[in-house]
């Protein structure tokens, strides 16, 4: 015997509004800016679509979107690949092994803004080691308050320390769950190293990679912190990323309207490409 | 396909090994025959997957040297051996499809195409495959895995040895059975020299034409299933062997034959050497209830199906007999009688009768 009831709904209903309090609310308020024009004094204008037009077609939100995507395609490019390097040249078993696993968590745990902090003392010209270093020992001109390239090598370089980390010890989890039947069935096959990495420990990182390159995606996406603290956008425009553009027209020119607009636009891409990316990688899991 | 030969092979998994407790392996002499089945029978942790690692060069042997036909492969790596392994948890390649798979071993050795094909079709046919051989190998299961692993080890045809280390752990009880046949049927066709590694009696049995039972890196045993069976050199190998095994009960040499309980046992013949702690065994199945005999009393009736399990205290000493037929009630006094031409003395756990006339086996 089945009994129907709608007591099920008191055990829905807590989790319901905590969710709606956090998250469906502000974004619901985030959709109501995006379409409105305000003066102040709590009077809005009904402004239709108009904000998502014009930040489309703005150069400003372009030359963002465009840093933006090249900010995450490189670091992706560098982490993924340096990540599974690292982590296939760890050792396996032995005392060494919680040593490297310290030593590779120790640049996640430090605060964001801290990382900012630390690479822009490290590398002002003049007083910062590697600006010295740079500058008056090679001779090399460096300077990533006045140089783009300069600011882009540094906060390039600055992620990469930060976070390579994450895929490594994401891919190092995927390596030491092979078990050793697998190298020594490849040993006996007469397979070489690099078909064992591409038959045996790649396909059997891939769980884990998805995750590292869907999270390093995400999270790359949406920096700000450090390069804010680095930077701060500059030299000029050249390393305003999306979320610094849109913490200046936020809160810097206080356009509500056009930065609920940006926001939401900024949201949809990052759900899309992760979707994309997703979907993309374990297609072949389905058949 | 190669005989193979083992000579003093020792092995420990120590730097310095001191005393024969550090050695995982003690002492190994062997000889494999080419194109015989063997199986190495034992229980965990008796040494027979290092002899295994050793014999396909996964394992460097601390002491000894294996040959096969005569050339010494010791220091040969696993490749160059040219050996084929089947592993307890099947392992196949994940993104290639069960013919990559298949083809794996012969295009890392740069065969033909033509050839790969061939051959790849003549070992999808014997393992009855044919009709996955595109099928990714992931999507598989276990059982037709473990036969694609089987598989990457038959596809060369200049195999030395095919091992098997516990290749059914993870198979179905009843997909284990077509598999074994499977697999002896496999072997009386392609005549390659295999060994079966397993700690499971009816699966070594079933397997080996000889089969190697082995404790704490030892050899204790080479022989049929029958000598196995019939004539355990070792307490261990009759008590290992059998369902349940044999009767070893404590006893004192008596007059050619032993007394146990106070009472005396005919033996099957002579009894050789002297000294040492004796001990009779005699297998279940040549106890019988009888009218007269050593008196018992039943504690434990298991009726297993085809027959029953009765054990029964002789004074303080179990005793376990197979019986069929009709089974006495637990409590019972009954009479044991062993049969004398399968009773036999061990000394220090080692046989010390000899056979029983020359009429016998």
């Amino acid at each position: 015997m089945k009994t129907e009831n709608q007591r099920a709904w008191f055990f829905v209903l807590p989790v319901l509004l905590l969710v709606a309090f956090n998250a469906l609310v502000p974004i619901m308020t985030v959709v109501n800016y995006s379409v409105q024009e305000t003066f102040g004094n709590n009077v809005f204008f009904w402004q239709g679509l108009d904000w998502f037009e014009q930040i489309l077609r703005s150069d400003r939100f372009q030359a963002a979107l465009g840093r933006q995507f090249l900010f995450t395609f490189l670091i992706l490019i560098i982490e993924i690949p340096l990540g599974i390097i690292i982590a296939l040249s760890m050792p396996k078993k032995g005392m060494w092994v919680p040593v490297c696993l310290v030593l590779m968590a120790l640049p996640m745990l430090i605060p964001w803004n801290v990382v900012g902090a630390m690479w822009n003392i490290f590398t002002l010209p003049k007083i910062g080691l590697l600006g010295y270093f740079m500058n008056d020992v090679l001779g090399i001109s460096y300077d990533m308050t006045q140089n783009p390239f300069a600011a882009w090598v540094t906060i390039i370089v600055m992620d990469v320390w930060h976070w390579t980390s994450l895929v490594v010890l994401l891919s190092y989890a995927g390596l030491v769950s092979i078990p050793d039947a697998y190298y020594q069935a490849a040993k006996i096959d007469g397979a070489s190293p690099w078909k064992v990495f591409r038959y045996i420990q790649l396909p059997k990182m891939k769980t884990v990679l998805t995750i590292a390159i869907l999270l390093r995606f995400m999270d790359s996406f949406n920096i700000y912190t450090e390069p804010f603290v680095l930077t701060g956008g500059g030299p000029g425009n050249s390393t305003t990323l999306l979320s610094i553009d849109l913490v200046k027209i936020a809160l810097g020119q206080f356009d509500l309207g056009p930065a609920a607009a940006m926001s939401l636009i900024y949201f949809a891409i990052t759900l899309l490409v992760s979707w994309l990316f997703y979907t993309l990688m374990t297609k072949d899991d389905a058949k | 396909m190669a005989k193979i030969t083992l000579s003093n092979l020792r092995h420990s998994y120590l730097p310095n090994p001191s005393g024969p407790a550090d050695y995982a392996l003690k002492e190994i002499d062997l000889d494999w025959q080419d194109g015989g089945a063997y199986a190495l029978l034992g229980p965990s942790g008796c040494g027979k997957s290092t002899l295994l690692n050793i014999i396909s060069g996964l394992l460097v042997p601390s002491e000894g040297r294996i040959l096969f036909d005569d050339r010494d492969v010791t220091d040969l790596p696993p490749d160059q051996r040219n050996i084929a392994q089947v592993f307890q948890f099947p392992v196949i390649y994940d993104t290639m499809t069960v013919r990559e798979n298949l083809a794996f071993p012969l295009r890392n050795r740069g065969v033909d195409e033509a050839r790969i094909a061939a051959r790849v079709s003549e070992i999808a046919a014997m393992l009855e495959v044919e009709e996955m051989l595109d099928t990714r190998a992931s999507h598989l299961s276990p059982d037709n895995k473990q036969k694609i692993s089987m598989g990457r080890g038959l596809v060369r045809d200049d195999v030395n040895v095919v091992m098997f280390d516990e290749p059914l752990t993870v198979i179905d009880p009843h997909l284990k059975w077509k598999l074994r046949s499977k697999l002896k049927e496999l072997h009386q066709r392609v005549k390659a020299t295999m060994i079966y590694v397993t700690h499971d009696q009816t699966e070594a049995l079933t397997f080996a034409d000889q089969v190697v039972v082995m404790q704490e890196g030892e050899v204790v045993q080479i022989g049929t299933p029958v000598e196995l069976f019939e004539r355990p050199q070792h307490t261990f190998v009759g008590h290992f062997i059998g369902s349940p095994g044999m009767n070893v009960l404590p006893a004192e040499e008596h007059g050619g034959g032993a007394r146990f309980e106070g009472r005396h046992v005919a033996l099957e013949g002579a009894v050789v050497g002297q000294g040492g702690t004796t001990q009779i065994g005699v297998r279940p199945e040549f106890v019988s209830l009888a009218d007269a005999g050593l008196p018992a009393r039943v504690r434990k009736v298991s009726d297993v199906g085809r027959h029953a399990v009765v054990e029964a205290m002789v004074g303080d000493t179990p005793v376990k007999a197979i019986v069929e037929g009709e089974l006495p009630e637990q409590g019972a006094e009954v009479h044991l009688a062993f049969r004398p031409s399968h009773t036999r003395l061990y000394r220090d756990g080692w046989l010390s009768t000899e056979k029983e006339g020359s009429a016998a086996q």
